[in-house]
């Protein structure tokens, strides 16, 4: 994994994590009205936008104050319940991470957004939410033999393991069993963020 | 404003919002503060931080303030909006565990009744299944 001596500028991971946010927009809408209201892909856009509109402020901050002002951007400009989930995991990883951090940092920060995101969603693992997918890159993490392949495996994995989970939280819910048989939205698109993190540390972004 | 407590509805459409406000505002007619919301920051169906914010800045009276909620979103916005009150309003605002327009319409006949906040929650609450 990447050494401080090569940390990637951050406009490359603002610019990359809203390109693709914003590119899977239709997919992650079609997913989330499968189960939920069909908002997701369209809420996720508005708040990656959002960020991009402050980029110049933004990419001017030191690492955790830039994730802590794309939290709060989020959390003002999403619109529906992802605005304060994923503004929570970027606060969290602000408050958690050193400015230059290490893969060790980066384990610490993700079990702790971990705990924050079970807290303000009121959700668990196996609930079919995004915490399937960041729980299990947060222990993957903290084994200490995470590369970047097996991360992008990893969470391509979980989230197509919601596709058979019964949604306990939000939305989906409403459907009990019929919730069954569809790909967590958030699941997705916390994997799709995930990629795009790793493809800019590996330089392919 | 009044001793009473400040009643705040929040739903994902801004006519739902509207439309309750109104059936309290009916109910009760000016002595209770009162917020509403619905939208997201675009305007379409959802619910925004900056907007429950500044309906619970609209309903503030010092006996405290209860929000009502129609689905997730809207509560997890609107747990989001408390925690960034200045910390000496954050212990006197509540979401109510209660359907949004009845739960509306009862917590703020309690409240033009002046009960306390854990009075009004109390009795929006008792419209749920337990």
């Amino acid at each position: 994994m990447r050494t401080s001596a090569v940390a990637p500028p951050l406009d490359r991971f603002i610019d990359t994590l809203a390109q693709r946010i914003v590119a899977a927009s239709e997919e992650l809408t079609a997913l989330d009205s499968a189960i939920g209201d069909a908002d997701h892909g369209l809420n996720m856009k508005r708040g990656f936008e959002a960020i991009l509109a402050e980029r110049a402020s933004l990419v001017a901050k030191p690492l955790p104050d830039a994730l802590k002002a794309m939290g709060t951007i989020l959390v003002m400009k999403v619109g529906g319940a992802s605005g304060p989930l994923y503004g929570t995991l970027f606060m969290t990883l602000g408050k958690e991470l050193p400015a230059d951090p290490s893969v060790a940092d980066a384990a610490r920060a993700m079990a702790a957004a971990m705990t924050a995101l079970k807290a303000r969603g009121k959700a668990d693992l196996g609930n079919k939410t995004m915490l399937d997918v960041l729980g299990p890159l947060a222990d993957h993490l903290g084994s200490g033999g995470a590369s970047f392949a097996s991360i992008r495996k990893l969470a391509a994995e979980s989230a197509a393991a919601t596709v058979p989970m019964k949604a306990i939280r939000g939305r989906a819910s409403f459907l009990g069993e019929r919730s069954i048989g569809h790909m967590d939205p958030g699941a997705r698109s916390s994997q799709i963020m995930i990629d795009a993190v790793c493809d800019v540390l590996e330089g392919k972004a | 404003m009044s001793g009473k407590v400040g009643i705040v509805i929040v739903s994902h459409s801004p006519d739902v919002a509207k439309g309750a406000a109104d059936m309290v505002r009916q109910m009760v007619g000016n002595d209770v503060p009162l917020g509403f919301c619905g939208g997201n920051p675009d305007g379409g169906l959802g619910t925004s931080v900056e907007k429950i914010l500044a309906a619970i800045d609209q309903a503030w009276s010092e006996a405290g303030v209860a929000i009502l909620v129609d689905l997730g979103g809207a509560e997890t916005n609107s747990e989001m909006a408390i925690e960034m009150l200045p910390d000496e309003r954050q212990g006197k605002v509540v979401i109510c565990n209660a359907p949004v327009v009845e739960g509306a319409v009862m917590a703020a006949t309690e409240s033009w009744g002046g009960s306390s906040l854990a009075e009004v929650k109390k009795t929006a609450e008792e419209l749920s299944p337990q």
